[in-house]
């Protein structure tokens, strides 16, 4: 009997080892282990033996069984595995089709590079202000030490909308309009639409965007104007970008300048970019006139401060290396879809 | 303005190269446009003596040539005929430049060695190829194995300055002197004025009358026994360098002075001056007058003109007449050296549509104490040129004397107003530099020259010391003192989600124009008496098309989509946040911000809302209604929609009306929605609170049913929710079919419902109970037909 068990184990480990898929490994159990199996009927014949053989044999045969069990569990095991990696490699997809994307718009490129100033202006503690468009001449010129007949107004071709009223040549009346409205400490700017009557060309637009700043308090010096402004360039074109401070006339600041910045096609050597110079003007500046801090109602025996004015397109088009200032205008989608 | 760079030199010594100059200048405040150098492209090139010629063996038409250039004898093969043995001409030797970037080399023409070239004017970039044909022949004195730019006075050259409106005192080569003097800490030399006068008295032939304070001084010199030339060559290449045009040595001596020292003058013929006075006065309305450059002008009484006894024979400060000019045998002339206001001068100038070197100065309102040096500079130029005699005498009309201002500030105040650290010592020497007196040590007393009418506060004499100490050595400084927290307003906010939303929704942003055409209106079938026609209008516009500004963004946005249309794009979905200005009744109009968007291609009126109801979602807004609109002209009639938020209309949504495509010429469906963001932004939750997640299951039930396609699906909804009471959490449509298999005039509607309480598992019984009741309400309302 004994060796009838090693003969059926032998036999079983033999079939299972054969045995290519699951189903195989199923019958296998069956045939040895299931109810009316090989195994099954060598124990159900033990009645025959007599009492010292049957614990031997009953515990030989538990023994068989075990192995048996474990030897289908481990076949098991493999043919399983193999199964799933013959579905994963049937599962393969080419992955170089294109993916399921939803349309996503965009932003315009003079919004995107003028939220990039508000957000570097914002973290020194710059807050935006506003003003209207259709301005009072007021504002818009009297109040910066521009009177009627001032040859500042010739250069800054008007539109009227009556002989008091005007379409804002620049955001400069936002400056005003803020001091009269807080106390120092001020620090603001004021991004905005600004309209000259220049017929459109590549390079004129009769509506264009400018950035106003302004910062007043005790004991503002144009070092802090320059300081503030070199951090901006540096920040805005990058850590390496040199900058020149140069002096410049404008009605409403005293002393003015204009800030340059190195080419960045040439890295100031000079070039077509910059006319040579190896310089690029971008903005002009200076120190708040003491006439238009008392404008703004603010005493400049006591407050100092300065204003700085930026145009946003031509800084869009050296960005994006856009030629024509009418495509920000004209709105193809082929051209929004760029930035 | 240019400024021939020898000129300069000969007022102050700068032994430095033009361009470290021009830079320097910029810096210190007078900033240069552009450096033309001449014969910048011209490298070795020297000049040679032609010794020998013969005939090349195998070609007629070049010539062999020894050429001396004085460390070398040289063989130069030439094709040009001009030549002869002696001859001295300029040489380009192997690897020289020529303008236009010309290398010249070594090399052989037809089998003979040729070792450089001669050139002609034209290959020196000095004249135009028409004007002169063959080698240059220089004069027969001329040195050889000379640089050709020291012989042809090439080296140097001119600066274009860019001066600014406060600035008249540089409007001349003398006045930048004086800049660059100060700027480089030199001597500036004084100019040479003087002359000898005949004993014949001006009086006698001439008396002069102001008549209006327009003219603030009018000074004149008579010159006598004129012989009227060509100025000398250094005097008209100075003209011709700054664009003028020589003419005559009175008229170019007229001219030197202004372009020197920024003075305009004019000379009249004495013959021609009638009753032997001369009248300023302003001109008659319609007073015609011939300008000297033949053109007839209407004058009128704003502006100011020279008279003699009779007629006009100038505008003052802007051009003299043709007739009283200046001819060849002219014998006694009037120089005129005045002063005029130069607002007056600007607007005679632009009503006349007349700029004029003149004109151009006047309008600076330069300074009336100029007048002396510049009339005593004409005369001892006359004298230079030998051009006449002096008359003794002037005549000096000048009733308001413009004296030297003075002022007060301490170079404490100026360091600390400008940040930096400046010696006291240095601050007086900048400002002596430019010819103020400095009087004080710890509060500067400072007499401004007159010629410097801009330097009147004591921010402009910080402006004058920091711009010559250099702007460069201004540090970077923080700003100091206390914080400033900067903040972005509730509006920022809400306009940065709204715009987001529109991005993520697949939309552009668009960028129009305020300002747009009156013919808009009928473009988009607005009704006659609309209140949007209402406009601000401008007054001076681009033309008609640019003329008013907008009450509506709608128009903006259908031509944007009209133009991507026409140029294929075949789908294109925009948005734009723009203002509409709106009449008040009060000096300035209201400015209101308008959400517009405009679409077409694979989209529908439902795409559309769906963007609406991402914004509405996003912003925190839950009370807000679709209405039907059928009436709104812009619009379909069945595809439109009012957005109601909180029982105020926010805008309308909807399909463009077909006739209003066809005006923008888009052959498409195009879905346009115009937004009030001030109503949306009124209506904005931005807290959200959090609500706890539901602790019990839910369960669902669908209903399908028809109903008459009249019959909208908010109605259904409206009635499934309230007949649904607390148990029903949403519900969601979703089918809809109308066609084949459902009877003309229905159609059948989906609704999945969702049941949940917050307490309990729900029982099926429980849910059944209540979606009978719907049903039945469905039945009884609506007559469902339940499918
Ligand atoms: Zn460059």
């Amino acid at each position: 009997m004994k060796q009838q068990l090693e003969n059926i184990k032998a036999e079983a480990i033999e079939e299972i080892r054969k045995a290519k898929d699951s189903l195989k490994l199923d019958e296998v159990r069956v045939k040895f282990l299931g109810k009316k199996g090989a195994l099954t009927g060598i124990l159900r014949s033990m009645g025959g033996l007599s009492p010292e053989e049957r614990p031997i044999i009953g515990k030989l045969a538990n023994e068989i069984r075990e192995d048996i069990e474990c030897a289908l569990e481990e076949a098991l095991k493999q043919v399983k595995e193999k199964e799933k990696m013959a579905r994963l490699s049937l599962e393969s997809i080419d992955i170089t089709m294109p993916g399921r994307n939803r349309d996503i718009g965009n932003l315009h490129p003079i919004t995107k590079v003028l939220d990039e100033i508000k957000e570097i202006f914002f973290g020194m503690g710059f807050s935006i202000a506003e003003g209207p468009e259709v301005e009072l001449d007021y504002y818009n010129f009297e109040a910066l030490n521009i009177p009627k007949n001032h040859p500042a107004r010739d250069e800054q071709d008007t539109f009227y909308i009556s002989d008091s009223v005007v379409l804002r040549t620049q955001t400069s009346p936002v400056q005003i309009r803020t001091m009269e409205k807080i106390k120092p400490p001020i620090r603001i700017i004021a991004p905005g639409r600004v309209y000259r009557s220049d017929a459109v060309d590549a390079t004129h637009s009769p509506t264009f965007h400018q950035i106003e700043g302004l910062v007043v308090d005790k004991g503002i010096t144009m070092a802090n104007l320059y300081g503030t402004l070199d951090t901006f360039a540096k920040k805005f074109f990058g850590e390496k970008t040199r900058t020149r401070f140069r002096p410049h006339h404008f009605p409403f600041t005293e002393p003015s300048a204009e800030m340059d910045i190195s080419c960045h096609v040439c890295d100031g050597k000079g070039c077509r970019v910059c006319k040579g110079s190896g310089w690029i003007e971008i903005l002009g500046s200076g120190m708040v006139h003491p006439d238009v801090l008392r404008k703004g109602r603010i005493d400049p025996e006591v407050y100092s401060g300065f204003a700085f004015g930026l145009g946003l397109e031509r800084i869009v088009m050296k960005k994006f290396e856009i030629d024509d200032i009418r495509l920000f205008y004209e709105n193809d989608v082929r051209f929004l879809k760029q930035f | 303005m240019k400024v021939p760079y020898k000129w300069l030199c000969e007022y102050v010594n700068l032994d430095k190269n033009i361009n470290e100059v021009a830079d320097a200048l910029t810096i210190s405040g007078s900033k240069v446009e552009e450096v033309i150098e001449f014969g910048k492209e011209i490298d070795k090139v020297v000049t040679g003596k032609i010794i020998k010629t013969e005939k090349h063996p195998d070609a007629d038409k070049l010539t062999i040539c020894k050429v001396d250039v004085k460390d070398e004898v040289i063989q130069i093969v030439t094709g040009a005929s001009n030549i002869k043995e002696g001859d001295i001409v300029p040489v380009a030797l192997h690897g020289s430049s020529l303008p236009g970037g010309v290398k010249i080399k070594r090399g052989k023409l037809r089998g003979v060695e040729s070792n450089g070239m001669l050139c002609s004017e034209v290959e020196l970039g000095i004249a135009n190829e028409n004007s002169v044909h063959g080698i240059m022949i220089l004069k027969e004195d001329t040195p050889i194995g000379e640089d050709i730019k020291k012989i042809l006075g090439l080296e140097g050259g001119i600066i274009d300055f860019e001066i600014t409106s406060n600035r008249a005192d540089c409007f001349s080569v003398y006045g930048i002197a004086r800049e660059a003097a100060a700027t480089f800490d030199k001597e500036l030399k004084k100019i040479e004025t003087s002359f000898n006068e005949t004993d014949e008295s001006i009086n006698d032939y001439l008396s002069v009358e102001v008549k209006s304070s327009l003219c603030r001084r009018y000074a004149a010199r008579m010159i006598k026994d004129v012989k009227i030339g060509p100025s000398p060559e250094w005097m008209q290449e100075k003209l011709r360098q700054c664009d003028i045009r020589p003419i005559n040595n009175i008229v170019d001596i007229t001219n030197y002075v202004m372009l020197e020292l920024g003075q305009p003058m004019h000379a009249f013929d004495y013959r021609y001056i009638k009753g032997k006075k001369i009248i300023v006065r302003t001109a008659q309305d319609d007073e015609k007058f011939k300008t000297l450059d033949g053109v007839e002008r209407n004058l009128n009484s704003s502006m100011l003109v020279i008279a003699d006894g009779e007629r006009p024979i100038g505008i003052a400060g802007v051009m003299g007449g043709e007739n009283s000019e200046i001819k060849e045998d002219t014998t006694e002339v009037i120089f005129e050296c005045a002063n005029f206001d130069g607002t007056n001068v600007r607007l005679t100038s632009k009503k006349l549509g007349l700029r004029t070197d003149a004109s151009s100065k006047f309008e600076k309102d330069i300074d009336p104490n100029l007048i002396d040096i510049a009339l005593n500079r004409a005369c001892h130029l006359v004298e230079l040129l030998g051009a006449g005699k002096v008359a003794k005498g002037v005549i000096d009309i000048y009733e308001n004397k413009v004296v030297p201002y003075t002022l007060e500030v301490s170079p404490q105040w100026i360091n600390n107003f400008l940040g930096v650290n400046i010696q006291k010592e240095r601050m007086k020497k900048i400002l002596e530099n430019l010819e103020m007196k400095v009087k004080g040590d710890d509060v500067f007393k400072i007499e401004v020259p007159t010629f410097r009418q801009d330097v009147k506060i004591k921010e402009d004499v910080a402006e004058e010391i920091i711009r010559i100490y250099g702007y460069d050595k201004i540090p970077v400084k923080k700003i100091l003192g206390e914080t400033v927290e900067a903040q972005w307003t509730l509006e920022q906010m809400l306009i940065k989600k709204v715009k987001n939303v529109m991005v993520f929704c697949g939309l552009y942003e668009a960028m129009t124009y305020s300002f747009t055409s009156p013919k808009v209106f009928s473009l988009i079938n607005l009704p006659e008496n609309h209140e949007l026609r209402n406009t601000v209008n401008i007054l001076n516009p681009l033309g008609e098309d640019f003329s008013i500004m907008k009450t509506t963004g709608i128009p903006s946005i259908l031509e944007c989509l009209g133009r991507n249309y026409k140029r294929d794009n075949k789908e294109a979905k925009l948005f734009e946040i723009t203002k509409v200005y709106i009449p008040s009744g009060n000096n300035l109009p209201n400015e209101y911000d308008k959400l517009i968007i405009g679409m077409y291609g694979k989209v529908d009126f439902f795409d559309l809302k769906g963007v609406i109801e991402n914004l509405l979602n996003i912003l925190g807004i839950d009370k807000a209604e679709f209405e039907r609109e059928e009436n709104n002209s812009i619009f379909h009639p069945g595809r439109t929609a009012n957005l109601i938020v909180r029982k105020k209309n926010a805008g309308v949504l909807g399909e463009i009306h077909p006739d209003v495509a066809e005006n923008y010429e888009i052959e498409d469906r195009a879905y346009i929605a115009e937004i009030d963001l001030k109503t949306l932004f009124e209506a904005a939750k931005n807290e959200k609170r959090y609500k706890p997640l539901p602790k019990f299951p839910a369960i669902s039930r669908d209903i399908a049913m028809l109903v008459d396609e009249n019959i909208s699906v908010s109605e259904l909804e409206k009635v499934i929710l309230r007949e649904g009471k607390e148990l029903i959490e949403s519900v969601k449509l979703f089918d809809v079919y109308k066609g084949k298999q459902i009877p003309e005039g229905l159609r059948s509607l989906a609704f999945s419902l969702t049941f949940r309480a917050e307490d309990r598992t729900l029982k099926d019984e429980e849910v059944n109970k209540v979606h009978e009741s719907i049903i039945l309400k469905l039945k009884e309302k609506f007559n469902a037909q339940l499918r």
